[in-house]
């Protein structure tokens, strides 16, 4: 006989290292399998996850990788915390993405030091905007906002591509689906010669803070909290949950937005199809494996954008194939549901009983 | 002592010089879009360093990079590891293949299917595949039955633009009634899309089908509905024997070899290559006996006229769809005009998505 009964009491430490024991599963099972696929597990693992790093030029792609899934994951910590699921996230970095890049494309030729200010702040509201299709429908009109997010996700994708191809599009590039080079005013300071890390960096530091503000040193990060814990104790306290939820889907809108701006600004400089290689969904599994937690998360966004990398590099080394790093995100994903599982609940291995023979 | 220092310095950096030249650690480096398994576009040029690897050269590649952020540090990471010669093999690679160039002079790159050189050790290839659509454009005229041609078409960029343009004339030619039917589908690759583009065309009347995107759906489709198809950028003969009439290949593999050659040699300069049937970078499968032996040797010597250049996938007279003038009696299309196509010819429907 096997019973499974939930634990009355976690202790907060083991909460907050669950997420570095799936981390370390995930290594030995990645190692398992680069020694089934006929690798040396060790060296797999260091091309893996020390090679991508071992210089500055790595260290700064590490970086220009994490920024926008820590921003995305930041914001997404707001709704998964109150119990909303936005699963939009990559819609809404697409939509700020396209209003950030429409902004820049018509001050194309500007100069001045406002015209980027413009346009992140344009971003931001954009993915706010599109995140608030889902909270209303969802406050008004009692919709999943699941299934609205995540669908909004296609009509971001579409639109974003009839605008490269048609309107949009570079009038000097052979109708090739993409638009004009910004201009150098409406791109992101880069900070060191030669390195792509930008100045968007510093929006996701100070993204981070003020999230960690608001969540835990303000009346809203309280109504948030107990709303994630409870919806009825919450609406017997008195909240208004139908504002809650609009702001904090506004929130996680905005941020996504912003890494949207952040990447057509920073790396790509240009709209074009392929603006995100899907963060948006990728930035879900860095939110919950950082606890939903300011800091966590960027732990996390840092050690899912070595994943990425550390495939590049082990298949130039190794010619291991690239999809392991998908393959690496997936048992992160399940050894934190899988210990996370352990941790609220208790298995007991009951004898069997003699009348029960 | 000091002078002998010098020379001692000198003579090392001469021989890391010389010894540079005939490296033995030469690499070459591919970036691809796509998995190495599509059975198209990147199979194609993964079948190509597959060619490199056998004349004796070292490779290496990296399959499924995004055309977006990413595919500027996968191509720095192949210039900083060692990589003396880099192809990347999609049309999206381009700025930041011309980026990379500019921080290593001392690397060659090679970037398939862009118009960008900016740098004296960028050099540009591509093919001339409306050749192939010349002649699927003639066996569609003489095979269709509803007059009907069905195009499966992904972007409108000059490449493609040109491919319609080439296969409807050369239908028209043998079959003045033909009427070219296009679906863009906005994709490279995407099985979903392109079989029920497939389908939509075969729907409204096409009873030959082809396609200017990688995968295998469209054949597949045109297999079960019993209509007449075309391979595209691999043989794709065994997923619908009976429906494929030829297939038009890409052969990488002799451009590879060669440059991979020049580049470790120290003979690679730059250039804009653009090959067809006649260098073999256009090349055709095995034409479906299906069509009767007849128009097979009729395809054949077609094949080899446009090989040896006695016949032009683009002669004289042409009229764009409101029958003004392309190109006058008696001449042909020039290169220039070709790589900027962007208006239909006449006899084909609908217009060019803006």
């Amino acid at each position: 006989m096997i019973k499974i009964e939930k634990r009355n009491d976690v202790s907060p430490s083991i909460y907050f290292l669950t997420p570095i024991l799936a981390i370390f599963l995930t290594l030995f099972g990645g190692g398992i399998i680069f020694y089934v696929l006929g690798f040396n597990p060790l060296e797999a693992l260091k091309f893996f996850f020390i090679t991508p790093i071992s210089d500055l030029y790595g260290f700064s792609e590490l970086l220009v990788k994490a920024t926008p899934l820590c921003l995305i994951a930041i914001g997404l910590s707001f709704c998964f915390k109150s119990n909303n699921w936005n699963i939009g996230a990559e819609g809404q970095l697409i939509f700020g993405g396209i209003v950030g890049g429409g902004v820049a494309l018509l001050f194309y030729g500007h100069d001045g030091f406002y015209v980027l200010p413009i346009i992140i702040l344009s971003g931001a509201i954009g993915g706010m905007i599109f995140a608030m299709i889902p909270a209303v429908l969802k406050t008004y009109l009692n919709t999943n906002e699941i299934l609205v997010s995540l669908m909004l996700v296609y009509v971001a994708k579409l639109l974003l591509d009839y605008l490269v191809v048609g309107p949009w599009s570079n009038p000097e590039g052979f109708n090739f689906p993409e638009t004009r080079q910004f201009s150098e005013s409406a791109r992101m300071p880069v900070l060191f010669d030669g390195l792509r890390i930008h100045a968007g960096i510093f929006i996701t530091l100070i993204t981070v803070f003020l999230s960690w503000l608001i969540l835990y040193k303000t009346y809203l990060g309280f109504q948030i909290k107990v709303s994630g814990l409870s919806l009825k104790t919450a609406k017997y306290a008195g909240y208004k949950g139908k504002t809650m939820i609009i702001i904090v889907f506004m929130i996680s809108g905005a941020c996504a937005g912003l890494a949207g701006v952040g990447e057509i600004t920073g790396p790509i400089g240009q709209l074009h199809r392929n603006i995100s290689p899907d963060y948006g969904f990728t930035a879900i599994i860095v939110a919950f494996l950082g606890r939903l937690n300011p800091v966590g998360i960027i732990f996390a966004s840092l050690i899912v954008a070595l994943t990425y990398l550390g495939a590049e590099t082990a298949q130039i080394f190794l010619q291991v194939p690239k999809y392991t790093g998908q393959v690496f995100q997936g048992m992160i994903l399940f050894f934190l549901l899988g210990s996370d599982y352990l941790l609220f609940f208790k298995i007991k291995f009951l004898g069997l009983k003699k009348n029960e023979l | 002592m000091y002078k002998n220092f010098l020379r001692y310095i000198i003579s090392v950096l001469f021989l890391l010089g010389v010894s540079g030249q005939a490296n033995a650690d030469f690499k070459v480096g591919f970036v691809y879009v796509g998995p190495t398994g599509d059975h198209g576009w990147t199979y194609q040029h993964d079948e190509g360093r597959k060619a490199v690897e056998a004349a004796g050269i070292k490779t290496t590649y990296v399959e499924s990079v995004p055309e977006g952020a990413d595919a500027e540090r996968v191509i720095r990471q192949l210039a900083q590891s060692g990589h003396d010669l880099i192809f990347t093999t999609s049309f999206g690679y381009m700025d930041p293949t011309n980026k990379v160039a500019k921080d290593f002079p001392n690397v060659k790159f090679e970037h398939a299917t862009g118009y960008k050189r900016e740098h004296s050790n960028v050099s540009t290839y591509s093919a001339r595949f409306y050749e192939g659509r010349t002649l699927l454009g003639h066996m569609a005229g003489k095979m269709t039955k509803t007059n009907v041609i069905g195009y499966i078409a992904s972007f409108p960029i000059p490449e493609v633009i040109r491919g319609i343009n080439a296969m409807t004339l050369a239908a028209q030619k043998v079959n003045p009634d033909i009427k070219t039917k296009i679906v863009w589908v906005f994709t490279w690759y995407d099985p979903g899309k392109e079989s029920e583009a497939a389908q939509a065309l075969i729907d409204q009347g096409a009873d030959v089908i082809m396609q200017h995107t990688d995968s295998t759906a469209p054949v597949q489709v045109a297999e079960k509905a019993g209509v007449w198809s075309f391979g595209q950028a691999s043989d794709m003969q065994r997923f619908a024997p009976k429906s494929i009439l030829t297939s038009i290949i890409d052969d990488w593999a002799p451009y590879y070899v060669e440059r991979s050659i020049a580049a470790r040699d120290g003979t690679w300069k730059q250039q804009d290559t653009w090959h067809g049937l006649k260098e073999g970078m256009v090349a055709m499968a095995p034409y479906n006996s299906a069509m009767g032996s007849d128009l097979v040797k009729e395809v054949e010597q077609l094949q080899k006229d446009l090989a040896s250049g006695k016949t032009h996938s683009f002669t004289g007279p042409i009229y764009d769809q409101k029958g003004n003038i392309l190109v006058a009696e008696g001449s042909v299309a020039d290169d220039g005009m070709l790589a900027g196509m962007n208006v239909y010819v006449k006899g084909v429907e609908g217009d060019i998505p803006q």
